[in-house]
């Protein structure tokens, strides 16, 4: 089995060996690496995309968007990743973005899982029929089976307002019985067991 | 009295680190106080005659185990070779996590002696090779075989018994992520697992001498005496690879750096230095020189920085018998400010390492902190302004903004990763191929270059805007957000210039393993000794801490 080391290594290298620049070789190394490490196939999908760069252009993005459409050539996954992390703070303001025509959009997944610990919010990614979600970096939790999707028109991003994923009325049953580790106070436990006295405002 | 911590611009030039000596936090002293309570074994010793065959070393402490399996082959004397590019090695050696099985030893078997072309798994850690010194190994078997000790005289000018070549961890070759034993409290200071395998390798080199030399001739021969055993170390070759890590790891180069900077300080500030901790202190200074009197090397460079230190070290102790008022307060502080004033910087760096010896306290609080958890600062701060970039630069980086990189002396060199051996290696730009796939080692040019590009921007302008146009210097980003975190974690010098010294680097990374007696054989490698004097594995239950000092050599 390839250490984590040696994948974070040789996916750098390669990277930069495709021609990206040794900053953004770094960040692909650190990505791919959190793709295997999450179970997802990083290395397949960086080998497949750095095979095509050779002889097929990819668009480049700048500055990201609500809608981001590349008619002909389409999006780089990594420029894309590169610059949604770099942007979220600015993109969290979005409710939702969309990206069409996005090569081999795996490889811009481990760059929302850190988004989502750079902003402290959970993020959602439907990518086809597949759901995705970025749990700060500490998880990925997905129904993605692994299939190698070279190119897709749904990438569709959206940021999850830190709400909770349980309503009231469960929070207040786990509650009742979390109360059952609670002693109940006596008068004279009143007194003598929490400590100030009963007056503590003089 | 508030003593300020030694200026990065001064003590980070290569010249300076390249003059830095090992010290009380020096990894492989460290590692021995450590794993002084642990319970030390040899597993199994299976050699044939000739001391060919598996040994393996353990020890325990509690649940944990670790065990180092050595691999002995025979090895033809026109095969052997130091170099990176050899295949096969005298011996090989693994550490694993725990005690190997019959069946493990039987797969690291066809695995170890591979070396860089094997495959270690998880449970491996660190994997290493050495070569025997002809010159050492044949001559104190001949001694012992014939019942005779060898001449302490003569071992010192070697030092060891066999050289390793190169040491992996962390990774490399399928052994262990890091991440995976990160959390075990007995590796908290760096290259813990690493110096371990070098000690066990050093008993292993002394047990294969004597077996080797009893069966030669059962009838006559002696043991190495103890104490010669112990004044025997593991040499090291060392080339170009070690040099890209300090400028890879600089969050790791800055804790190495602000541990030993930050015990000066402490030690400076101490008020009223105990009498007991200043004599010994002393005694440490005039057993050393014992070591600097044994070494050793045909490098005009470094024979020019030894009969230096040879001088100073000679003004120095003067200057504390006859000069010195042992009765001021901040002793220590004044005794800095003496050598400072006084001597070469090899000379300044040697008493600072003295300086460290009576002060337990100080340095055992300081260990713990010299590893880096590097993930944590990876990301770009993009959210901040061109402005902190631009002062960022202009505080840490002055010396660096004068130099001019259009001029070739100072792009001469470039630093690539070879195709045969994918170990880094430095060549002249002007004269070989390949600069245009130079590894991004050059920070004081890319510093720059990002200094211009950002020269005339807004300075209201987010780094994260910056980026979108300019991701062909983000490493250079990185590491200018870095240096303002970590003041120690940059080089002060341009590593591609005319006047690169490239094993300074090495010196500099050698000095906090804790080796001696550098031996450049070039200005890109050399050879060192580690272990040297120290304790041997049964005696580390009781021993003192000074023994770097008190070695036969």
């Amino acid at each position: 089995m390839r250490s984590f080391s040696e994948i974070e290594t040789i996916s750098k290298r390669a990277s930069r060996g495709a021609g990206f620049s040794w900053g953004v070789s770094e960040e692909i190394g650190k990505s791919v690496r959190l793709l295997e490490m999450f179970g997802l196939p990083g290395i397949l999908y960086l080998k497949s995309y750095l095979e095509r760069i050779s002889n097929q252009n990819f668009q480049k993005i700048t500055l990201i968007s609500a809608e981001n459409i590349s008619n002909n050539i389409p999006y780089c996954p990594i420029s894309v990743g590169v610059n949604f992390m770099d942007q979220t703070h600015n993109l969290e303001k979005i409710d939702k973005i969309n990206f069409s025509n996005l090569a081999y959009p795996l490889l811009a997944v481990p760059f929302l899982s850190r988004s989502s610990e750079i902003i402290g919010k959970k993020i959602l990614l439907n990518l086809e029929n597949f759901k995705f979600l970025f749990n700060y970096n500490q998880s990925i939790f997905s129904n993605f089976d692994c299939s190698l999707i070279t190119k897709t028109s749904k990438f569709l991003i959206s940021f999850n307002q830190n709400e909770d994923s349980f309503d009231k009325m469960t929070w207040d049953t786990l509650y009742k019985i979390s109360q059952k580790t609670f002693v109940d106070e006596t008068e004279s436990s009143k007194q003598t067991s929490a400590g100030a006295g009963l007056t503590d405002n003089d | 009295m508030q003593i300020e911590l030694r200026d990065p611009k001064k003590i980070m030039k290569l010249k300076r680190l390249g003059s830095f000596h090992q010290s009380k936090l020096s990894f492989l002293r460290s590692f021995l106080r450590e794993f002084n309570s642990w319970d030390y074994k040899r597993e199994l010793f299976e050699l044939d005659n000739d001391g060919y065959g598996v040994a393996v070393y353990s020890f325990k402490k509690e649940q944990r185990k670790y065990s180092l399996v050595c691999f002995a082959n025979k090895l033809d004397d026109n095969e052997r070779s130091d170099r990176v590019i050899a295949t096969k090695w005298d011996a090989s050696f693994t550490l694993y996590d725990g005690i190997p099985t019959k069946r493990d030893i039987e797969r690291l078997s066809l695995n170890v002696p591979r070396q860089e072309i094997g495959r270690m798994t998880y449970k491996e850690l660190t994997l290493s090779r050495a070569n025997k010194s002809m010159r050492a190994f044949n001559y104190v078997v001949e001694c012992l075989s014939n019942g005779s000790q060898p001449s302490t005289k003569k071992l010192s000018e070697i030092g060891y018994l066999y050289r390793t070549t190169a040491v992996y961890g962390s990774g490399k070759f399928g052994l262990a992520d890091r991440f995976r034993i990160k959390n075990r409290p007995e590796i908290h200071g760096p290259f813990r697992l690493e110096m371990m395998l070098v000690y066990f390798v050093r008993q292993f080199t002394i047990d294969q001498v004597n077996f080797i030399s009893k069966n030669k001739n059962p009838r006559k021969a002696v043991e190495l005496d103890k104490n010669i055993a112990r004044s025997l170390g593991i040499g090291n070759s060392t080339g170009l690879g070690m040099a890209p890590f300090i400028v890879n790891h600089p969050i790791l180069l800055n804790n190495w750096i602000l541990a030993r900077e930050t015990a000066l300080k402490k030690i400076r500030e101490i008020k009223d230095v105990k009498q007991e901790d200043f004599n010994y202190f002393f005694e440490c200074l005039k057993n050393s020189i014992n070591n600097i009197n044994t070494w050793n090397t045909d490098s005009d460079y470094q024979k020019e920085k030894i009969k230096n230190l040879k001088i100073d070290l000679v003004k120095f102790i003067k200057y504390l018998e006859q000069e010195l008022d042992k009765k001021k307060e901040y002793l220590f502080n004044i005794i800095f400010n003496w050598v400072d004033t006084n001597l070469t910087e090899e000379s300044i760096e040697y008493a600072v390492s003295l300086f460290l010896e009576p002060y337990n306290e100080i340095v055992d609080q300081l260990t713990p902190t010299m590893s880096a958890d590097e993930e944590k600062f990876f990301n770009i701060p993009v959210e901040r302004k061109i402005e902190d970039l631009r002062v960022i630069i202009e505080r840490n980086y002055t010396e660096i903004l004068n130099i001019d990189f259009n001029e070739d002396k100072n792009i001469q060199n470039f630093w690539f990763i070879s195709k045969n051996k994918e170990e880094p290696r430095v060549a002249n730009r002007f004269e070989e191929i390949g600069s245009e796939l130079e590894q991004p080692l050059a920070i004081a040019r890319d510093v720059k270059s990002l200094y211009l590009r950002i020269k005339n921007l807004k300075n209201s302008m987010t780094i994260s805007r910056f980026l979108a146009d300019n991701n062909d210097l983000r490493h250079a980003v990185r590491r200018v957000f870095m240096i303002e975190k970590f003041p120690y974690s940059e080089i002060q010098d341009n590593i591609i210039g005319s006047e690169l010294m490239p094993i300074d680097m090495l010196r500099l990374k050698l000095s906090f393993f804790g080796a001696c007696k550098f031996d450049p054989r070039s200005d890109k490698w050399l050879r060192i000794c580690m272990f040297q004097g120290a304790p041997l594995p049964e005696e580390l239950k009781k021993f003192k801490d000074n023994w770097i000092y008190n070695s036969l050599n």
